[in-house]
């Protein structure tokens, strides 16, 4: 009856447990085999196979090509991190000012939500053209402008729209009872917020938070269209050179392999959430 | 009886004052002496939108008094509490914190609200916070303690609640029982004027009621001022000093427990303690 000794009727519930278990894992491996050789039967058996490896599979292209383009990659890798914490700050002060109630703080709200809804609305590339072009265009310098800062500018605006909303759907989740308890202590708004509420939104909403970071990881390659020299200009401009697609797939490879490690910390933050929430019933 | 007993003979030149009331029955409630009160509520309307929720509320709290609320669900208990805490701007009336006009808007509200210590029915405790962060965050942030020095009372005080090895655990790790507890902590850990203690219990599983309720007794005894609102009639009877009964929004009888539980004279009073003794509260 103690876990050591489990009783048979136990033992027999785990015999089951565990032939049943090992039947599917039989099942998934051969089926994934299955699907995997019938999918590389009707590619290679495609009758352009021959001229697509050639083109998008060519091993000493994609040798050639890989410095330029992991060079180009570091660009987009310090990009992404100014970005990054660019968009975090910026998206906080709007979600923290939508909240602010009151009429004093009126012109601020409507500034806050009309920033979010126009740069949500916006499509990201168009808005790279126009901050790219339109800003350089106003000739605040007679120097020119790089085009890295302008590209980052037009990231860190999209993304603060979303990332926004994201935070204010946290703050709205946080228990009132939390944020009245915050206040019945004394503390000002300002500290309520600071203390109180905003640690337990920004802890909710690290999942999505992720999940937007790993869109980002891949949007910074949209600066190329400003023509700095980043992985994705660079695999442009190793393929006009060799007339092969190769040097795309490199970029679209290096991007994945950037992005899985945050995937899996989604995952790995998702799940603890998830934990959480089940035993973190409150009384 | 017997704190108002002693806060009254602190003055031996006035025997019966507030002591009186105890006595005579049938009397309405003699005036207290003004120097006694804590907390005095005049004629208090809280209006949500056209609904008017409070309607007139007369009420004082003296000093190393308890005062209970009760009534049924909806009545205004909790409504009256965050008003009397500043939580809440009032719809018209006036509320007193030792002689002080705390309705009036040009009042620092941060810092009248550090005057007082609120425990809510749940969800108390910051849960991104070690318990004893919890009760060190006001003394640290509002009252400028040293750290050092908040985290020492913390210690002592969770001693005090029982809870001296829970001060590193965070609050999903307590019982129900043990997070009032440590909520209680909290809210005394800033010496308040007055403790607004909301259906504290509630929440709890019954057999968590009474450690909770051990705690307001042992409190109450050591001369809190306390003003709460609770379903635990038996409590109310054996540790208030008055019992105040709402009734959509209007105190409709108040008096000495023994008088109000014992011999309500109001019919909604009679009907809402037969409801309670049904529910097998009393
Ligand atoms: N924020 C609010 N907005 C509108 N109505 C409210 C609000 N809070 C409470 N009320 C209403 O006020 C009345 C009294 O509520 P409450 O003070 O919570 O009663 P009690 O604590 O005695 O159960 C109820 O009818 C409730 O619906
Ligand atoms: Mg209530």
């Amino acid at each position: 009856m103690s876990l050591d000794h489990p009783t048979p009727l136990e033992l027999s519930r785990r015999r089951l447990r565990a032939g049943r278990s090992r039947r599917s894992t039989l099942t998934a491996l051969v089926s994934t085999l299955v699907f995997a050789t019938v999918l590389y039967l009707a590619v290679t058996s495609a009758p352009g196979w021959p001229r697509t490896q050639a083109t998008f599979l060519n091993p000493q292209v994609a040798w050639d090509s890989l410095p330029k383009i992991l060079e180009g990659l570091w660009l987009n890798i310090r990009v992404l991190a100014v970005a990054a914490v660019a968009t975090l700050v910026l998206a906080l002060v709007i979600a923290v000012l939508r909240t602010l109630r009151g009429p004093v703080f009126l012109p601020l709200r409507l500034l806050a939500t009309g920033f979010v809804d126009l740069f949500r609305g916006i499509p990201l590339i168009v808005l790279l053209y126009l901050i790219g072009f339109g800003v350089p265009a106003l000739r605040f310098t007679d120097e020119r402008i790089n085009p890295v800062y302008l590209g980052t500018i037009a990231l860190v605006l999209t993304y603060a729209a979303y990332v926004s909303e994201v935070f204010r759907a946290g703050i709205d989740s946080v228990h009132p009872s939390q944020r009245l308890g915050a206040r019945s202590l004394g503390l000002s708004y300002g500290q309520s917020m600071k203390l109180v509420v905003l640690p337990q939104a920004v802890r909710r909403v690290t999942p999505p938070l992720l999940n937007d970071f790993v869109a980002m990881q891949k949007d910074v390659g949209l600066i190329s269209l400003l023509g700095p020299l980043d992985a994705v200009r660079a695999a442009q401009i190793a393929s006009q050179s060799t007339f092969n697609f190769t040097p795309y797939v490199v970029a679209a490879l290096l991007f994945v392999l950037l992005s899985v490690p945050t995937a899996r910390a989604a995952d790995w933050a998702a799940a603890r959430a998830a934990r959480r929430e089940q035993s973190g019933a409150m009384l | 009886m017997i704190r108002r007993l002693r806060s009254s003979t602190g003055d031996g030149s006035m025997p019966p004052g507030p002591a009186a009331r105890d006595t005579s029955l049938d009397l309405p409630p003699g005036p207290r002496r003004s120097d006694d009160v804590v907390l005095d509520v005049r004629g208090l309307v809280k209006a949500y939108d056209d609904a008017e929720v409070l309607r007139g509320i007369d009420l004082t709290v003296a000093e190393h008094e308890v005062v209970t609320l009760i009534g049924s669900s909806g009545s205004g208990k909790s409504t009256l509490l965050r008003c009397a805490g500043v939580l809440e701007p009032i719809s018209d009336g006036q509320i007193l914190l030792d002689g002080q006009d705390i309705s009036d808007p040009r009042i620092d509200a941060d810092d009248v609200r550090a005057r007082f210590g609120v425990v809510f029915q749940a969800f108390n405790l910051f849960p991104h916070m070690t318990v004893l962060d919890n009760i060190t965050l006001a003394p640290r942030v509002v009252h400028g303690v040293a750290p050092k020095e908040a985290r020492q009372r913390a210690h002592a005080l969770l001693s005090r609640v029982g809870l001296a090895d829970k001060a590193d655990a965070y609050p999903d790790r307590l019982s129900g029982g043990q997070q009032q507890r440590a909520a209680i902590a909290r809210a005394i850990a800033v010496e308040p004027r007055v403790l607004l203690l909301d259906e504290i219990t509630s929440a709890l599983d019954p057999e968590l009621v009474g450690e909770v309720l051990a705690l307001v007794r042992e409190l109450a005894a050591g001369g809190a001022t306390i003003l709460m609102a609770t379903h635990e009639m038996g409590f109310a009877k054996q540790v208030a000093d008055h019992v105040v009964f709402l009734d959509q929004g209007v105190v409709c009888e108040e008096g000495p427990p023994a008088r109000v539980l014992g011999e309500p004279t109001q019919p909604r009073t009679q009907e809402f303690l037969r409801r309670v003794i049904d529910a097998g509260r009393l």
